[in-house]
């Protein structure tokens, strides 16, 4: 026989206690795992902060002078970085002169125009591009580019030396013996930034393609059975729901620009001269000052070396962060059900 | 549905199923409506032909404009004209934007697959006859200078250096990384938000700064020699956000129901994550790591500060100076010595097709994994694609009549005693 329970009966009626608290091999997991992350929290964060206090030294020395000296003479203990900042800046805005629009179409062209049985291999042969060794684009850019480039840069300076970012002193766009010249034109930080640029731009060009993929197919469709041609549907609606990947890839790739080394050490030739001329020989950049002056610097330079990688690491920080608000707060992703 | 009933011949409250004519003639396969006709063929490679022509003409005949990038510039400039001049026969202003920006898109692609392609084949090219040699890939460059020829001298110092170097740099952040990868997704809360903000914050760590960090704190004010120990670290430092925070994302993306299935059969957290979390992300996981090795391979600066500058091979990271290849190719073309700028080029190769290969192997890695499936198993499905979506399903022909019976395919169900199951 069955008997049912009677409800009301029982007087000791207590909902089970339930917990959220992990036990045995769960509160070892756990924390292991908070251990794991905290060490990482330790040594990332101590790398920002070692930095953040190795400039405290040098804000003491050298003062504001710090930004507005513009040499970099360890004998004589003056060291500012004026002039590595302002060719750290050159250097990616050329860089991203040159690869914000070929990104911008690579994207475009791999997302809306290739066949679709090339899609898969374009995509992968723009990471491949991203894999490739900086040294790489270094040798490139040096030993195949560089002298087209120069020839380039004089015919600019040619036909568009009035603009001030193209002059070049010291030399004659319309000497009749080129290769005396044409020197002037070479180590530039222009021919530094073509380099530059095809290292970020597969970083862009991801970004881009990956915002543009994620397009509503239905607005896509809309446009064209409204009768749009293809660029129409691109102009309409792929570019307008792409605009923060857009911004947000090139503010990436700025970001990477900023702090690229070995390609800007082979191919500029260091000096230490406030200059927007892009296209004359020299220049500097914060990452190649430390690759070039590490070696004989003393505490105190070192520190103020330490200090100018802090300043590229705050500028970086800054460019990237910006770079995830826009991309975050875009339309990318809302809407891909319609 | 379109179903005609067969006329008169149905009883009232059956309903008959259209049947197939068997003798009728195989279907005329529908035209492809998005493909380009013969003459949109005709006037799209025609354009770029006619383009060349022209600018051929323009460079080497009319204006004094010698030399290929003033080809490649003129060609582009000419194959626009031409395209908006055959748009505008046959088409209005909107046709010719349309041809005039798939012209400038296509062009821009090419040009960055050009580069591609050049820094590629310029390597190789310049790089080939140390190559030849066989001392090139089995021997160092000990007691060899810049001028030497080819038959001495080798890259094999450095290739053992980069690998021991990222070998160490993998060691230590592969299980920091991806630990903390797991921490920020699988345990969360407030501790792990900060973590992940610092985390991504350093992602922004230029590489160079990476190397200075360890040479100021490691070489000079510990006072530990330039080694291969310091280079491996230098590269771990720049590497370990990087992929923790890949691994992250990789993480992030698992579906929360397989989480939530594991937990509700009664799995514990760290069952969870090591059975099922973990197995599911393994693809993710081996491209973020394998994309960051072939980052960290690539990265001369972090190592130009520690690492020292060996000739010579050096097995043991802790035993003073290396060299890896990326710095080997960096002095050898400071050298400024032509065979030494050869022998950097060859070792440029040898780079890239290290960098290559670690790609190549996170693509497979990355490949979902195909269900192994019989021939039967296929035909039950109805012709199914890899990705497990169903081909019959999604074809609106399918949805409009019954194409293709579903019953014919399990009538051959169970496969006759004859028939060959892969």
């Amino acid at each position: 026989m069955t008997t049912l329970p009677v409800p009301g009966t029982s007087t000791d009626v207590r909902p089970r206690k339930i917990s959220r608290k992990s036990t045995g091999a769960d509160a070892v997991f756990i924390h292991t795992i908070r251990t794991v992350g905290t060490v990482v929290l330790v040594i990332t964060g101590g790398v920002g902060l070692f930095l953040g206090w190795q400039a405290y030294p040098t804000a003491q020395n050298y003062g504001l002078g710090f930004f507005t000296e513009s040499r970099w003479l360890p004998e004589a203990d003056v060291v500012g970085i004026a002039s590595v900042l302002t060719g750290t800046f050159c250097v990616a805005t050329v860089a991203m002169v040159i690869a914000f629009p070929l990104a911008l179409l690579t994207a475009l062209y791999i997302s809306e125009y290739a066949p679709a049985f090339l899609k898969n291999t374009l995509v992968s042969l723009v990471d491949l591009m991203a894999a490739v060794p900086s040294i790489i684009w270094g040798l490139w850019g040096f030993f195949l580019i560089m002298p087209h480039a120069a020839e380039l840069a004089m015919w600019l300076d040619r036909n568009l030396g009035w603009l001030p970012f193209f002059d070049v002193h010291d030399a004659d766009p319309n000497a009749a013996v080129v290769d005396t010249v044409i020197s002037q034109y070479s180590f530039s930080m222009f021919c530094a930034g073509i380099a530059v640029a095809m290292m970020v731009l597969p970083m862009s060009c991801a970004v881009m393609r990956q915002v543009f993929s994620q397009t509503p197919e239905g607005e896509k469709e809309a446009a064209l059975a409204l009768g749009a041609t293809k660029w129409g549907m691109v102009r309409t609606v792929v570019l307008p729901f792409g605009r923060g990947g857009i911004i947000g890839g090139t503010m990436l790739g700025l970001g990477r620009a900023l702090g690229e080394t070995i390609a800007v050490l082979l191919i500029l030739s260091p000096s230490f001269e406030v200059k927007g001329r892009i296209l004359e020989i020299g220049g500097n950049t914060v990452s190649a000052l430390i690759a070039g002056r590490f070696g004989d610097a003393d505490d105190t330079q070192l520190s103020a070396l330490l200090a100018a990688g802090f300043v590229l690491f705050l500028v970086t920080l800054a460019v990237n962060t910006l770079a995830a608000v826009i991309v975050n707060r875009s339309r990318s992703g809302a809407g891909t059900d319609a | 549905m379109t179903l005609a009933p067969e006329t008169g011949v149905a009883a009232a409250g059956t309903t008959h199923l259209p049947g197939y004519d068997d003798d009728a003639p195989p279907a005329i396969p529908r035209p492809a409506l998005g493909k380009p006709t013969a003459d949109e063929r005709f006037v799209r490679y025609g354009t770029v032909a006619a383009g060349f022509a022209l600018a051929w003409l323009i460079t080497q005949r009319l204006l004094p404009l010698a030399g290929l990038p003033w080809l490649l510039v003129v060609w582009f400039v000419c194959v626009l004209a031409v395209t908006g001049v055959t748009a505008g026969l046959s088409g209005g202003p909107v046709d010719i934007r349309d041809r005039i920006a798939a012209t400038t898109i296509t062009a821009g692609a090419a040009v960055v697959g050009a580069g591609l392609v050049s820094a590629i084949v310029f390597v190789a090219l310049r790089g080939w006859r140390p190559m030849t040699h066989l001392n090139f890939f089995t021997d160092d460059m000990a007691g060899v200078g810049p001028k030497d020829a080819f038959t001495q001298g080798g890259v094999l110092h450095g290739v053992v250096g980069s690998l021991i170097e990222v070998g160490i740099a993998v060691a230590v952040t592969l299980p920091l990384g991806i630990g903390t990868a797991v921490f920020m997704s699988e345990v969360g809360g407030r501790y792990a938000r900060v973590v992940r903000t610092v985390v991504e914050a350093m992602t922004a760590l230029p590489s160079i700064v990476a190397g200075l960090f360890i040479y100021t704190v490691l070489i000079v004010a510990l006072g530990y020699p330039r080694s291969g120990l310091a280079a491996g670290l230098a590269i771990g430092v720049m590497m370990l956000p990087i992929i923790a925070r890949a691994s992250d994302v990789v993480l992030r993306v698992v579906p929360s129901g397989l989480r939530e299935a594991s937990l509700a059969l009664g799995a514990s957290r760290w069952k969870t994550v090591w059975h099922v979390v973990l197995p599911t992300a393994r693809p993710g996981l081996a491209t973020a790591c394998i994309l960051g090795v072939a980052r960290g391979v690539g990265e001369t600066s972090p190592v130009l500060l520690t690492s020292g500058n060996a000739q010579f091979l050096v097995t043991n990271p802790t035993d003073g100076v290396m060299n890896s290849l990326p710095l080997f190719i960096y002095s050898l073309v400071r050298s400024g010595e032509p065979t030494a700028i050869a022998r950097a080029f060859a070792a440029a190769t040898v780079l890239l097709a290290i960098v290559l290969v670690l790609f190549v192997l996170a693509r497979l890695l990355a490949r979902p994994k195909r269900t192994k499936r019989t021939k039967v198993s296929r035909r039950l499905t109805g012709g199914t694609n890899r990705r497990g979506l169903n081909l019959r399903r999604g074809d609106p022909l399918a949805a409009m009549g019954p194409v293709n019976p579903a019953d014919e395919l399990a009538q051959r169900y169970p496969p006759a005693p004859t028939e060959e199951i892969p």
